[in-house]
């Protein structure tokens, strides 16, 4: 018994080395505030209406002119257009459509539809943090993938498989 | 006495900051109030550790506006609690449900405290009450006796 006694600092220091050698390894985000809107009915939109209930999978992204990392991941949505032919969707947030207008014009459109959230309300309702941020909605209507923050080549692994099935 | 109680009522008067602008507020003081108690129980999905209330992110702003939208249309407290969970989470909620998910979280320090309440108290009472000495058998007696009187001598 007293050994045992002996033996609980220890045993706390191994429980705790291992928890925060497991966080830095598992490469899990604790400022990751993941999404409850997988699995569930993509929200309503009241634009691009055509382009949901087309029965094929649709990516629903946020953007704005004015914010960099969106920037960033433009060319990926004008790959996915042009060599995956996937049907996009855009939303621009807290954005002046003529600004809006104006980036697509200058960058490319890879949209299918855009729509415009101006004051944010669209962006409660899709559990959105900010910009950019990309859903996935597949055949049925329902979020498939949340992605908060820009789109890397390292997402296309897990959007392409999905983009395919459905279509 | 008299400058005292100035003080303290200047003092009450100043309430702390909040990043609610006077736009925002709505008329009724009483929808306001509720406004407020909920604004300070939501979490702000871009700031750490932030209630919305206290938050000058854009996204706090959505929220705080959105929660006086439902308060005006007429939504109860638990409502509009129910209104942000199912677009964001037990994320945006500063003081986490109890839930199985959460049950180490909650009762995890009690139980520790318990445990370790319970070990000091068993280990303070075998400390007091210390098993008292077997009594000395015929033998031993007389070896005593023996020893002592040679020691008298």
């Amino acid at each position: 018994m007293n050994r045992a006694l002996f033996l609980l600092p220890l045993m706390m220091l191994v429980i705790l080395a291992g928890f925060f050698g497991w966080s830095l390894l598992s490469g899990r985000d604790p400022a990751s505030i993941g999404s409850v809107m997988i699995g569930r009915p993509a929200p309503a939109l009241p634009f691009a209406t055509a382009e949901l209930k087309s029965g094929k999978p649709v990516l629903v992204n946020f953007f704005a002119s004015w914010c960099t990392p969106c920037l960033a991941e433009h060319p990926l949505f004008m790959r996915l257009k042009e060599r995956e032919k996937a049907t996009i969707v855009g939303i621009a947030w807290k954005d002046k459509p003529e600004a809006a207008r104006a980036w697509l014009a200058r960058l490319g459109d890879p949209f299918a539809a855009v729509g415009f959230d101006q004051d944010g309300k669209l962006a409660l309702d899709w559990g959105l943090s900010g910009v950019p941020e990309t859903y996935l909605i597949d055949a049925k209507g329902i979020v498939r993938l949340h992605f908060r923050g820009p789109l890397t080549e390292r997402d296309l692994g897990t959007i392409l498989p999905l983009l395919k099935a459905g279509s | 006495m008299r400058r005292l109680v100035r003080v303290a009522a200047l003092l009450l008067a100043c309430s702390p900051a909040f990043a609610t602008e006077p736009s925002e507020m709505l008329k009724d003081p009483a929808l306001e109030a509720r406004a407020r108690e909920i604004g300070r129980a939501l979490r702000c999905v871009v700031c750490q550790n932030q209630a919305i209330d206290d938050s000058n992110a854009e996204v706090a702003r959505d929220m705080r506006r959105a929660v006086r939208e439902r308060l005006a249309a007429g939504d109860r407290d638990e409502a509009v609690m129910a209104f942000m969970t199912a677009r964001y989470g037990d994320y945006v909620l500063l003081k986490p449900p109890f839930k199985p998910g959460t049950l180490v979280l909650w009762l995890g320090g009690p139980l520790v405290l318990l445990l370790a309440g319970g070990a000091l108290l068993l280990a303070a009472r075998k400390r007091r009450a210390p098993e008292p000495p077997a009594p000395l058998s015929e033998e031993e007696r007389a070896r005593v006796d023996a020893l002592l009187r040679r020691d008298d001598a």
